[in-house]
């Protein structure tokens, strides 16, 4: 249809290569910090993408993203953690048989981590979506919720509050960008097929949905598990990136934090969404100063740990009452939109 | 065998009967009119058929079968489309996108073929986006295409509305107040519109309708209803001349008075 698709693509290929390029630099060249961050931009680019595409594109406001992400974490550490790993961490009661004897490659524990999130997400999904708006963020919250707790307390599964350790610190840039970048592609993909825009049809009106022929029920479990498959794979990644993983990690905090990403980047844009997951993992190191003590010169202001998520729950409030469409609102990048700006000749249709 | 057939349908909300004993026979290519006051039940009857309510009694048969009590999205399926008195376009989405979609729900691909844009998803999207344009041709809004759905004027909205419904493959149409909000001139274009897809689509057609020159002048059969009741039937000519017909509007119009 688009007159210009053979050149988009080409272009999509060569920024595709530029990206790569930049990440085999930073591995080679970046600090152990850098490297860090780049890492946790990717991980919360493959969460927020993939949370967008129930909350933003569907129109679901689901508040599980935690329970999914912390299955995902829990289900590829204990596949990636060798027997003696696992009998030295798992003192109060030993780790369940056949958890506690499996030890697969990285890769086959993450596609495993999408696998198990995609499933619950599944099986949720069917007492979830009889509730609608208000309704479904609380069943969802609630969920997220029982999730922690569960890892809280199958201490022969996941070894209880106190976490797993040890984990080994596979995620490299290659896997968090790779990931990244697939991620984006698919789900990008999906939102352009007519899947994606009986999902948008959803969001805007559900009855004239219906009266289209859309099983409504059915296309949102599929955004939500599709969701939850991504956000498996993320939290895998995350699992092996940070090496030490305890259910406080999954609180609705890690919910909170995605929601902010989506609705800072445009609730219903991808590309809203890798900005999102950019400004605020970039912004929440540089806003580390604020935790810190301070000196003014005339007076020294103590440091207040968790001072920078004040600042961010202010920035939401903002964005909610000044700015609720975010950075992108529901437009996406496209080379079309690139080439119209720089001027760049392209036949329009 | 009719294609549509219900029989002593009833809808209770709470101790409201919205729609009482409601009787009715579609035979094939007809276009049969539905009238009466506001709150008569008109919509409401529309909402049972097209799945939206559950009636408290009485069958739906769609071409010999039992539909009531199905789900909206499997009655469209099965062939019942519709437009709503009150439009409901999907408002951030082009008006292209808002016809195709009306293709999605017989589309043969699955999730992950549409995703993975394997060769059969490409030829479906390609007939998709095909079938849109020339329904647009249809109801007149090629040159609209690529513009939001919800920035045209209401005329342009009603029909698009059309060709979404159209989309879907329908057998039976239900329009709610299709004439709703048209100036004379595009009444006039409607109702060529609607005796021109019934030819070419092979369509039955059930409306509502409160333009009583539209109605007398494209039905060839009227119900009316009053307070939930079929108070007549029959060709519009006689429906016209009805003394229980003219004392029902006429009750309207005291009301509305004082
Ligand atoms: N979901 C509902 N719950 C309760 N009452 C309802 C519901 N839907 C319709 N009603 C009531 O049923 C009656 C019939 O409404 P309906 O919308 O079918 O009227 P109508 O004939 O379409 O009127 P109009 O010409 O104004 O569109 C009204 O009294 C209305 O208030
Ligand atoms: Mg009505």
């Amino acid at each position: 249809m688009d007159p210009n698709a053979n050149r988009n693509a080409l272009l999509s290929v060569l920024g595709t290569m530029l990206v790569l390029a930049m990440v085999h630099l930073a591995g080679s060249h970046g600090t152990e910090y850098q490297i860090r961050i780049l890492n946790n931009i990717a991980i919360f680019i493959i969460l927020a993408v993939s949370y967008n595409l129930i909350n933003g594109v569907t129109g679901q406001f689901s508040l599980a993203p935690n329970a999914f992400v912390a299955l995902g974490a829990y289900t590829s550490s204990l596949l990636t953690l060798t027997p003696a790993e696992k009998e030295i961490s798992f003192i109060i009661e030993p780790c369940i048989w056949p958890l506690s004897v499996i030890t697969t490659p990285f890769i086959v524990s993450l596609v495993a981590a999408g696998l198990v999130s995609a499933l619950l997400a599944f099986a949720m999904g069917f007492p979830v979506f009889r509730t609608r708006g208000d309704y479904l963020a609380i069943v969802t919250l609630g969920f997220g919720e029982v999730v922690r707790v569960i890892a809280n307390n199958t201490q022969s599964i996941t070894n209880g509050p106190l976490g797993l350790k040890g984990i080994a610190e596979h995620t490299t840039l290659w896997w968090s960008w790779g990931f990244a970048i697939v991620t984006i592609f698919l789900v990008a993909r999906l939102i352009r097929s007519s899947y994606g825009m009986a999902m948008k049809a959803i969001k805007y009106d559900e009855a004239a949905a219906e009266a289209v022929g859309i099983n409504t029920y059915w296309h949102k479990m599929l955004a939500f598990t599709t969701s939850g498959f991504f956000q498996g794979i993320g939290g895998g990644l995350l699992a092996h990136l940070i090496t030490t993983i305890s259910p406080t990690l999954f609180t609705f905090f890690l919910t909170f934090n995605l929601l902010i990403i989506i609705v800072m980047g445009g609730l219903g844009s991808t590309t809203g969404a890798v900005l999102g997951a950019f400004l605020f993992t970039w912004g929440g190191e540089w806003l580390r100063f604020v935790d810190e003590p301070m000196d003014l010169g005339f007076t020294e202001i103590p440091g207040i740990p968790g001072m920078r998520m004040v600042i961010f729950s202010c920035i939401l409030i903002f964005i909610m009452i000044f700015a609720r469409h975010g950075i992108m609102r529901t437009r996406e990048f496209s080379w079309n939109w690139l080439c119209g700006k720089l001027g760049i000749g392209g036949r329009l249709r | 065998m009719s294609v549509l057939s219900v029989g002593h349908l009833t809808m209770k909300f709470g101790g409201l009967v919205a729609v009482n004993d409601f009787n009715l026979e579609l035979e094939k290519g007809e276009i049969v009119g539905l009238i009466g006051p506001n709150g008569a039940g008109k919509t409401t009857v529309f909402n049972m058929i097209a799945g939206y309510y559950v009636p408290t009694e009485g069958s739906i048969l769609f071409q010999g079968r039992p539909i009531q009590g199905r789900k909206a999205n499997q009655i469209t399926k099965a062939g019942i489309a519709r437009t709503f008195q009150n439009i409901r376009l999907f408002s951030e989405l082009s008006v292209i996108e808002n016809v195709m979609i009306g293709f999605h729900c017989r589309i043969r691909s699955t999730f992950l073929g549409a995703t993975l844009k394997l060769p059969l998803y490409r030829r479906e999207e390609k007939r998709m986006a095909e079938g849109a344009m020339k329904l647009l041709e249809e109801v007149d809004l090629t040159d609209v295409a690529h513009e939001k759905a919800t920035s045209l004027p209401y005329g342009k909205q009603r029909r698009l509305e059309i060709a979404r419904a159209l989309a879907t493959g329908p057998a039976l149409l239900l329009l709610d107040e299709p004439a709703a909000g048209m100036n004379p001139s595009e009444t006039q274009d409607l109702l060529q519109l609607i005796l021109r897809i019934r030819k070419d689509y092979e369509l039955t057609v059930f409306l509502i309708e409160h333009d009583m020159k539209f109605v007398m002048e494209i039905c060839e059969r009227l119900k009316v209803l009053d307070y939930g009741t079929t108070i007549a039937e029959g060709p519009p000519h006689e429906i016209q001349n009805n003394p229980r017909v003219i004392e029902a509007y006429l009750g309207e119009v005291q009301r509305a008075q004082g």
